[in-house]
């Protein structure tokens, strides 16, 4: 395990009774960069998010936060993370301002210095016209944004997100993931949990699907769309000959006229391609119209968590 | 910073977060304060003329019944406090923020004490309350400056254990229904106590009751400081009784505390 690992997982359990949450979780995000926690309802995502913040107690395993054992020196953990949830934590009957300055308290930063870092996060979220109202006034994007200025107040190493954007809007969600982006490039390391597959790719150095409670696949979002089949170039013709002819020239199958297209396995990489109308040009034979295909996380997904578990089975 | 340090820097600021609060949300702190004034003027206008004359006393009537039922309400009024607290520990419970102070690096009992710092604040501005409505309707008591000061100290001391309990109540329910119904039988005690009537004039068993719970003697010491009746035992058996709910509560509070699920 690397040394400047932000975070390090190593066997980590937890059940609810007899239902097991957890079972012996490995996971390592080195500092600075984004892992995307991937996996069905009830996979273990929150739970995993809430036992490393602290809100839960594991049953096994170990797990260093920012160098701080998880067990042993929670108040260092607790100094060196936030956490942002699907669940705004914020007090409804405070301002934002106040919420803010709530927080700045807790952490003795100094009344000076609370303001001063108060005003900053509220202008960097856009929430300065929003500070003396009190949230139950706010978008879900703003109580969004302001529940992960009060998590920044303390400034954080490492950041919690459990399903940042769930329920926003596309607008919303396009802010919040600029200031993910800006968080990253300040060195602060995220540990992400999404449903949102483009969200795990367009965010995520490395991805981590979990499925009853275990990391079944890891990797980058390219290694993941590597696993599955199903990569293929679709070739549009205009005529039922011209397509039996380029069938019969790349050594297909007889296809279905009907919709006259052809479908080609294979990554759709340039050298690929470039040699496949090359054929077809040699061929004399006219291409309409060409579609490529890769795997995208959603079929990664769908074959990794997509079938009936051996935990389901023997519960 | 040391770490008494620490508890008490954590504390007030929750304790000033609460007050806001309070100030924001007030119908939770009026109707504290208005139950107990209700129940003083039914008591003293509709039933007092009656229970006045069964008091025993040479002249017996509503005014004698007034200041005999004050301190009774007065008691009966931090038992209703002790449910408002119940019920707002519980809707903050509810609320996303306390998982956040549970990841925050914070003394850990915080925002406990702050609840139960801000309870008997409110508790007390509503025993003010219900004291100026007494006065205003003849409550006349011969207490000195001392033995107001000393009514005050009583009177926080009972609000500050039975806020302890309620806190435990509030963060043992799973719901804020349920948190306001579990502190309920605090409220009825001071009738089975020597709050309305005294303990003399009830049936053998209900008096054994009346006479061992702990709203008897605190409230025979409130009416002996205000009004000049004997204490004798009863400052000390109410101080042990509010020691010990007070120690309950507080324990009882921590482990609901820190047993709640995550979010």
């Amino acid at each position: 395990m690397p040394t400047d690992a932000a975070i390090a997982v190593t066997g980590l359990r937890k059940s609810f009774g007899a239902k097991v949450v957890l079972d012996g979780l490995d996971l390592t995000v080195p500092e600075g960069t984004v892992f995307a926690l991937l996996g069905p309802n009830g996979a273990g995502k929150t739970t995993t998010v809430d036992i490393l913040s602290t809100l839960l107690p594991p049953d096994g395993g170990e797990a260093r936060i920012a160098g701080h054992d998880l067990r042993r020196e929670a108040d260092g953990v607790r100094s060196s993370i936030a956490l942002t949830g699907q669940f705004s934590a914020l007090d409804d009957l405070l301002t934002g301002a106040e919420n803010l300055r709530l927080v700045a308290d807790l952490l003795h930063v100094g009344r000076g210095e609370g303001r001063r870092r108060a005003a900053d996060l509220l202008e960097r979220f856009d929430l300065v016209d929003a500070a003396d109202r009190v949230p139950s006034t706010y978008s879900g994007g703003m109580r969004r944004r302001l529940d992960l200025a009060m998590g920044l107040m303390g400034d954080p190493r490492v950041v919690f997100l459990d399903e940042p954007t769930t329920g926003l809007d596309p607008r919303s969600r396009r802010a919040m993931w600029d200031v993910v982006r800006g968080l990253v490039a300040d060195g602060v390391t995220i540990l992400l949990t999404t449903q949102y597959l483009e969200e795990a790719d367009q965010l995520a150095d490395r991805i981590g699907v979990l499925d009853s409670g275990r990391l079944v696949a890891e990797g980058t979002a390219d290694e993941l769309k590597r696993l599955v089949p199903g990569g293929h170039v679709r070739l549009q013709f205009d005529d039922a000959p011209s397509l039996h002819e380029a069938a019969r020239v790349l050594g297909l199958p007889a296809p279905d006229a009907a919709g006259l297209a052809l479908e080609v396995p294979g990554d759709g990489g340039v050298a690929e391609l470039r040699a496949l109308l090359t054929r077809l040009d040699d061929a004399r034979i006219d291409v309409a119209g060409l579609t490529v295909h890769t795997p995208d996380l959603d079929d990664v997904f769908l074959a990794l968590t997509g079938r009936p578990t051996p935990a389901e089975v023997t519960a | 910073m040391t770490t008494l340090a620490l508890t008490v820097t954590d504390s007030a600021t929750m304790l000033r977060r609460n007050l806001k609060r309070a100030v924001r949300y007030p119908g939770l702190t009026l109707i504290v304060a208005a139950l107990p004034i209700v129940f003083l003027l039914l008591f003293v206008y509709v039933f007092g003329g009656t229970l006045g004359a069964g008091l025993g006393l040479p002249s017996g009537g509503r005014a004698e019944y007034l200041d005999y039922v004050a301190p009774g309400i007065l008691v009966l009024a931090i038992t209703g406090g002790a449910q408002g607290t119940a019920i707002g520990i519980a809707m903050d419970m509810t609320e996303g923020i306390i998982a956040r102070f549970r990841t925050m690096s914070i003394a850990r009992g915080s925002v406990l004490t702050g609840h139960v710092v801000g309870a008997v604040i409110q508790t007390m501005v509503g025993l003010t309350l219900v004291v100026a409505v007494a006065l205003l309707i003849g409550f006349r008591p011969g207490a000195n400056a001392v033995e107001w000061l000393a009514v005050a100290g009583v009177l926080a001391m009972t609000s500050f254990a039975l806020s302890w309990l309620s806190i435990a109540m509030g963060l043992h329910t799973k719901t804020v229904e349920a948190a306001s119904n579990l502190p309920m039988p605090l409220m009825l005690l001071p009738f089975f106590g020597s709050g309305f009537v005294p303990v003399e004039s009830m049936p053998a068993a209900l008096r054994w009751f009346a006479e061992n719970q702990p709203f008897t003697p605190i409230i025979e010491t409130v009416r002996g400081l205000l009004t000049g009746t004997a204490i004798g035992s009863s400052g000390l058996v109410a101080t042990a009784w509010c020691v010990g709910i007070a120690l309950v509560g507080y324990l009882w509070a921590r482990r609901n505390y820190e047993r709640r699920p995550a979010r």
